[in-house]
């Protein structure tokens, strides 16, 4: 894909992002939540394209959304963008001290389901023990919060069927979790112990416009395996 | 209905805390600022905030709202007559950004390149300083982050505007200059001048003793 300066995207919206990416997943959920039609580019993890490191010269991540030539980062940050540039199909509720509930959640998830659940991936022995206590921690809060908000007529965070702005910031786990445990070697998925955290998996999953962007986790498993030896110098041939 | 709206914050020196008192005072909000022990919390912050069990925690008519820059989104939306967030969604996601980057990002690196042993500083200054560059490169020739008054991102910053000044006192390193980051130096100037803000920031002196005595086996071992 030929690099382009920023501002030749004007009226568009365009999405850098890695396939493997749970954070740009959940960019490309917001906009196929609202319906928004957008242009997709898919970077190169070892060789990022001069439109990405324009866009986002902070951090050189993906997700980047740019939206009439503007480029946003981080993807907490896009989404709450996306929600209140578009106005159909809410993401985030209406009411201030559910919005902050909201926003709470998100930010818990990140820090202390997410971020153990990364760590936890890539480390071995005692650092990779440490993290993953802190990840079935993180996962025992988010269970007691399933249990307290979820049941037969309301599916999701978002409240009854709707998914929500919690459902997208959490969905990474539908799929990546499970790759975490393989290629990292342990265990935190417990349907015994985590009844309701895996009804909403179950729930999230089958949701129309989220199944078909699903990885498969075999494809996902090879992927991250392959980063874990690097990042850990686990390769045996060098 | 009478409004009830309590604050409950860390004392004088916690400076997370220092940003929702800045925020209702400039929102005009009435509000009991309760002081919390941090070494002796109370039953009713444990219970308002009992997943972190941290300051600040607003309570609003009896619902509590924990983190510091999400509940100066609530104030935002709850008390519209005077925004802090810029109306703008894009001016907006950018205000949001750079609060992100001086939480999660601006202020660790800060702290490794005042913290690190003399072999290490060298690098760690060096990422610290590229940090502050691209905060100094956003506030550009503007009055303030949030242009001609003090809005969200302002707030945000006031660990630049703090924390930076007095931990180059304690550790006798130099990072914020005005030679590398004039933008940002003639901001702290204006920011901590503000009649709000001065109201609510403890005098530098008493800051930079406080963690002088606070970093006082750190500084020790060195």
């Amino acid at each position: 894909m030929a690099s382009g300066s920023v501002a030749d995207q004007e009226g568009q919206v365009m999405l850098l992002g890695f396939w493997f990416s749970p954070f740009v997943k959940r960019v490309e959920w917001a906009l196929k939540f609202k319906g928004i039609e957008y242009d997709y580019v898919e970077e190169d993890l070892t060789n990022k394209s001069t439109l990405l490191l324009t866009s986002n010269p902070i951090h050189k991540k993906v997700p980047v959304l740019i939206h009439n030539g503007n480029p946003i980062a981080e993807s907490l940050v896009i989404i709450e963008y996306i929600d209140e540039t578009w106005q159909q199909n809410p993401i985030l509720p209406q009411d201030p001290y559910e919005r902050a509930m909201a926003r709470f959640w998100a930010n818990f998830i990140e820090q202390k389901v997410r971020e153990p659940a990364r760590e936890a991936l890539f480390s071995k022995g005692e650092q990779q023990e440490k993290k993953v206590k802190e990840l079935k921690e993180g996962m025992e809060v988010v269970e007691g919060e399933a249990k307290a908000k979820l049941n037969d007529k309301t599916l999701f965070f978002g409240g009854g069927n709707g998914v929500g702005y919690v459902d997208i910031v959490l969905g990474w786990t539908c799929n990546w979790m499970e790759t975490i445990e393989e290629v990292g070697g342990f265990k935190v998925l417990d349907p015994e112990s985590q009844p309701q955290f895996h009804k909403w998996m179950a729930n999230f999953r089958e949701v129309p416009f989220i199944k078909p962007t699903l990885e498969p986790k075999e494809k996902l498993v090879e992927f991250f395996r392959m980063v874990r030896q690097d990042r850990l110098g686990l390769v045996a041939n060098k | 209905m009478a409004e009830e709206v309590k604050l409950f914050g860390g004392m004088w020196a916690s400076l997370y805390s220092r940003r929702i008192e800045i925020a209702l005072k400039m929102t005009g909000v009435q509000f009991e600022f309760i002081e919390e022990d941090l070494q002796n919390k109370s039953p009713l912050l444990l219970q308002y905030n009992s997943i972190h069990k941290k300051v600040p925690v607003l309570l609003h008519n009896g619902m509590p709202i924990a983190e510091s820059l999400i509940i100066l989104e609530y104030i935002n939306e709850t008390w519209p007559d005077n925004p802090i967030l810029p109306r703008d969604p894009y001016d907006r996601a950018m205000a949001r950004f750079w609060a992100r980057f001086i939480d999660e990002k601006l202020i660790w690196v800060s702290w490794d390149a005042y913290r690190s042993k003399e072999e290490d500083q060298g690098k760690a200054i060096e990422e610290a300083c590229k940090q502050l560059k691209a905060l100094e490169n956003e506030l550009k020739e503007k009055e303030f982050f949030g242009g001609d008054t003090v809005g969200y991102l302002d707030i945000a910053a006031i660990m630049v505007a703090s924390w930076f000044g007095v931990m180059q006192e304690v550790m006798k390193v130099e990072l914020l200059t005005e030679e590398n980051f004039p933008n940002l130096c003639q901001w702290v100037e204006k920011f901590v001048d503000c009649p709000i803000v001065k109201e609510c920031l403890p005098h530098k002196e008493k800051m930079v003793e406080f963690i002088r005595v606070l970093l006082k086996d750190f500084l020790a071992s060195r």
